[in-house]
């Protein structure tokens, strides 16, 4: 295959919406209001309890005090080198926990190299949750599993800058050269003077001396790492645990209103007239009114919005609402009719996609072909914290508590609501409790806004688990008619995929949504001599968005199952077979830290066929599954064992093997793997969404089941240690997961699974 | 609307004007600002809003408050002695690192709570099935499982 294909482009789904690119430099929204949040020190809660009109309590939480609070009594000048960094006179050691946290564990291993890097002990540090500014912060996204390899660089530079001026600060106190002083365990120790000082007494020296050069900084070698690689805990477990106010749905404000937002089962519908009077006749309801939308379905869709004194009375209302829908402009897209439309276009020839050497020959020729065509559904996000957020627009400021993953977008977007400056948007981020991609775009957070902006009281939004699943931004279905070609010596000569390509009626150049992209990259395979994608459009206007591994999620197990299925048609052992896919350990495409490497590959590949007892025998009914993908630049291979009885299919075990370079947290890299694994097991198992007349038909977790936890398999999670950058885990454990399973179910019954969920095919995981 | 007195974690709240069938967990996060108990489904599937009404596991999203009136019910807020010690269920969850997210973390860890006071030496099946009535998108389930398992060991039934 032509390795250009392995060109490194924005990934799917790592090509963020524009927001985040926005160039222009206006005033940006005011980052103060860091809420302070420390594994240290209690959390601030300002617990007030007064009376209303109309009796009740009113319970207000300040979840994102102002800055000031956090400020502290001690006097002297405090010592902050950089955005990231505070250490005051009084010995408190702040580190600026900036991007957002969704269960990726950012929040605990970004303060952890700045504190590697600063010689600090971990106990030593309070973590405080930044507010939202790029110009302070650098990247605050929590997508395409980017915070590690963003932040590798520039973060352990504001951690050596800081502990280089605190060695010169003591140098300077001491009068002795800074060659004699040495930073460790938060304090400076001058072996010549026999003196220690601990670093909040160098903190005002500190904050007097002048930023050093840049090459003048010496970042620490990784054998010299204290915090980095250990087993750290994620820093807001005591408050998870005790059940403290911590998330985007604890927020409460003084005589806050309690909101739901009603948008047409339909995508694009819009509400003509509602029974409004007849709700806000209802015990509880505070008003009631139709909202036109703006910005389309990212922003804010045409919706009634209903305000009550408690969620209940907003959830009661809404069962109560009757709404006369304009559907004229509303997607009338049906599952069904595209599963039977993608039958058809992929049967043809299609637009073509990538082209290498000559797949008809390599046909032609073949000593062995093998057709197959995969499919997988639309899928949803479904977070256990559904969409929410608290918004207060009082003197003409929007102020906003929001549990985004892409918080940097909101001012623009809600300036444009509001019809305020974005000087005027005031963001405090909370907690997000899960996010998989969903709340990358911010619809909940206009949303608010743009019903904040008419209600003379705070207003929390709150979706329904009904609203989430109707309204979610989904991670796009597909369909794949695959050719493959063994030659007369047994190798893979020749791929051909002819797939549809979901496109967004608000893109204008045509192009696939958010995760629809199809190359021949994704394959993975770049020793295939002859390979020939081709494409055939299909406009749908369910909205789609960028779901953990956006592409890789469901791409890895189309490819990964056709690659085993090739090497039985060749009838050569699996694993051999996969390993002379990657050929010669090489960069392919331009190398770069975001390429593929093949050795890598080869590495983790080799690994998991070691750990996972590849080869060995098994008994009847029992399989064994090999998978590999490379993702978010992070390499994972899997063996998976599975006992299937019947329609039953209990996954035994997993082993997973992974090249992220060094790994930061043990215990969170550990966690990203393990989750990966259970999430990927609960989306084959049985999720699927379905739409006819442009509305999705799935409604609650009954419907659209997760896995539990009778169902949970041995793990085993290995790490291969290279000398790469450290890159991201949120992301790429998961594509190899479900073809490991797949494969292993093969391998158990005979039978191949060519559609997803598995229950399509009469399995269930047990 | 009514007047309910609910006795949470120890203590009676009076709530007035309240609507008697207002579901318990609202009454918690939206009345008594208790909003460590999680909403997530609204129907009973997930678990995230489970609660210890006489000591046994409930989803608070489906009982009526006016139900629960002359109930002892126990919130995440309230398993830790009052002096702050922790709850040998919680301790386990920090030491093994249990959340991701964090969001069902309440309903898993009151489900473990009731699972052990019941059963203070639950078999790996036992643990297995007694947990499975809460879901996690994030899949900690491995942690949840290891954790039960510890908190077991160190008397998760006190």
């Amino acid at each position: 295959m032509s390795e250009h294909f392995y060109d490194v482009q924005p990934e799917p789904g790592v090509d963020l919406p524009e927001v985040f690119f926005e160039k222009k430099r206006s005033r940006r929204v005011s980052s103060e209001g860091e809420a302070p949040v420390s594994a240290k020190m209690p959390r601030r809660q300002f617990l007030k309890l007064s009376g209303i009109a109309g009796g009740g309590l009113v319970i207000a939480f300040s979840l994102g005090g102002s800055s000031k609070a956090m400020a502290g009594e001690a006097s002297g000048k405090a010592f902050e080198p950089n955005s990231y960094i505070q250490i005051k006179p009084d010995g408190t050691i702040i580190l600026m926990a900036y991007s957002p946290e969704g269960g990726q564990g950012v929040k605990t291993f970004l303060p952890m190299i700045m504190a590697e890097e600063l010689e600090v002990k971990w106990e030593d540090v309070t973590i405080v949750q930044s507010g939202i500014s790029k110009e302070k912060y650098g990247r605050q996204v929590a997508g395409g599993s980017g915070a590690t390899p963003w932040a590798w660089n520039p973060i352990r530079e504001a951690g050596a800058t800081a502990r280089t001026m605190l060695v010169a600060a003591a140098a300077k106190k001491l009068g002795v050269s800074e060659k004699d002083c040495v930073a460790a365990d938060s304090k400076v120790t001058c072996r010549k003077k026999k003196k220690s000082f601990s670093y909040g007494e160098l903190a005002e020296i500190a904050a007097g001396l002048p930023l050093p050069a840049k090459d003048s900084i010496k970042l620490k070698e990784s054998k010299d790492y204290k915090i980095l690689g250990k087993f750290i805990g994620g820093v807001d477990n005591l408050d998870i645990v005790t059940g403290n106010p911590l998330f985007g749905h604890d927020q409460k404000l003084p005589g806050m209103l309690y909101a739901v937002f009603v948008k047409c089962p339909s995508f694009r519908g819009k509400p003509k007239t509602a029974n409004l009077d007849e709700i806000k006749k209802r015990s509880g309801v505070v008003d009631a009114f139709i909202v036109e939308g703006q910005g389309g379905p990212r922003q804010v869709s045409p919706g009634v919005a209903i305000l009550a004194k408690d969620t209940y009375a907003a959830f009661e209302a809404e069962k109560a609402l009757s709404v006369t829908w304009d559907k004229s402009e509303a997607s009338t897209d049906s599952w069904s009719k595209f599963q039977e439309q993608a039958k058809e276009l992929t049967a043809k020839p299609g637009t073509e996609l990538d082209n290498s050497g000559d797949f008809d020959a390599a046909q032609a020729s073949a000593n062995k072909v093998v057709e197959s065509y995969y499919s997988y559904p639309y899928v949803s996000h479904a977070p256990m914290e559904p969409e929410n957020c608290t918004a207060w627009f009082r003197d003409g400021v929007m102020e906003m508590w929001i549990p985004s993953q892409a918080p940097q977008g909101i001012p623009g977007q809600v300036a444009g609501i509001a019809g305020i400056d974005v000087s005027k948007v005031k963001l405090h981020q909370l907690r997000i409790g899960g996010g998989f991609g969903r709340k990358l775009i911010n619809d909940f957070a206009c949303e608010v806004a743009a019903i904040a902006k008419q209600v003379d009281a705070p207003v929390q939004l709150v979706w329904t688990r009904e609203a989430d699943m109707a309204h979610d931004h989904y991670r796009v279905g597909g369909f794949h008619n695959l050719t493959g070609c063994i030659d007369d010596k047994g190798k893979f000569s020749g791929l051909r995929d002819r797939t549809v390509l979901f496109v967004d009626p608000d893109d204008k150049q045509g192009r696939p949504g958010a995760g629809g992209n199809v190359r021949a990259s994704a394959v993975q395979c770049p020793d295939i001599p002859n390979v020939r994608f081709e494409g055939a459009n299909v406009p749908h206007k369910v909205p789609t968005g960028w779901w953990r591994a956006p592409g890789a999620c469901s791409l890895a197990w189309v490819f990964q199952s056709f690659i085993h299925e090739m090497a039985v048609a060749a009838k050569r052992d699996h694993l051999e077979f996969l390993l002379e896919q990657m050929g010669e350990p090489r960069w392919l495409g331009n190398k770069s830290a975001g390429a593929f490497n093949t050795e890598r590959a080869i590495g983790v590949i080799k690994e998991a066929a070691k750990k996972g007892d590849w080869g060995k025998e098994k008994p009847k009914g029992q399989g064994r599954g090999l998978s590999f993908y490379f993702s978010h630049k992070g390499y994972f291979a899997m063996v998976a064992e599975v006992t299937v009885k019947g329609p039953n299919v209990k996954v035994d075990r997993v082993v997973s093997v992974g090249d992220v370079g060094m790994l930061l947290n043990i215990s969170g890299g550990n966690n990203q793997v393990e989750g990966s694994i259970i999430d990927a097991m609960s989306v084959m198992a049985a999720q699927e969404i379905t739409f006819e007349d442009g509305a999705v038909r799935e409604g609650n977790f009954d419907s659209y089941p997760l896995l539990r936890m009778s169902a949970l398999p041995k793990i085993e999670c290995h790490w291969l240690t290279t000398e790469y950058d450290p890159t991201g885990l949120g992301e790429p454990a998961f594509p190899p997961v479900t073809a490991a399973i797949t494969n292993a179910i093969f391998d158990a019954t005979g039978e191949r699974i060519r559609k997803m969920p598995i229950s399509k095919d009469g399995f269930r995981i047990v | 609307m009514a007047s309910v007195t609910l006795n949470v974690n120890g203590v009676d709240h009076t709530i007035d004007d309240i609507d008697p069938s207002t579901p318990l967990l609202w009454a918690l996060r939206d009345h008594l600002g208790l909003v460590g108990t999680k909403f997530s489904c609204g129907k009973g599937e997930c678990g995230s809003c489970t609660v210890l009404v006489g000591g046994a596991p409930l989803t608070s999203c489906l009982v009526s408050v006016d139900l629960m009136e002359g109930e002892e019910i126990t919130t995440i807020e309230g398993i830790a002695g009052k002096d702050g010690t922790l709850h040998p269920v919680q301790e386990a969850w920090i030491e093994h690192d249990v959340p991701q997210c964090g969001y069902c973390q309440a309903g898993q860890i009151m489900t473990a709570v009731a699972l052990l006071n019941n059963n203070p030496k639950p078999s790996e099946e036992e643990i297995k099935v007694g947990m499975s009535d809460v879901l996690c998108r994030c899949g900690t389930y491995k942690r949840i499982f290891e954790a039960v398992q510890t908190a077991a060991k160190k008397g998760g039934a006190s």
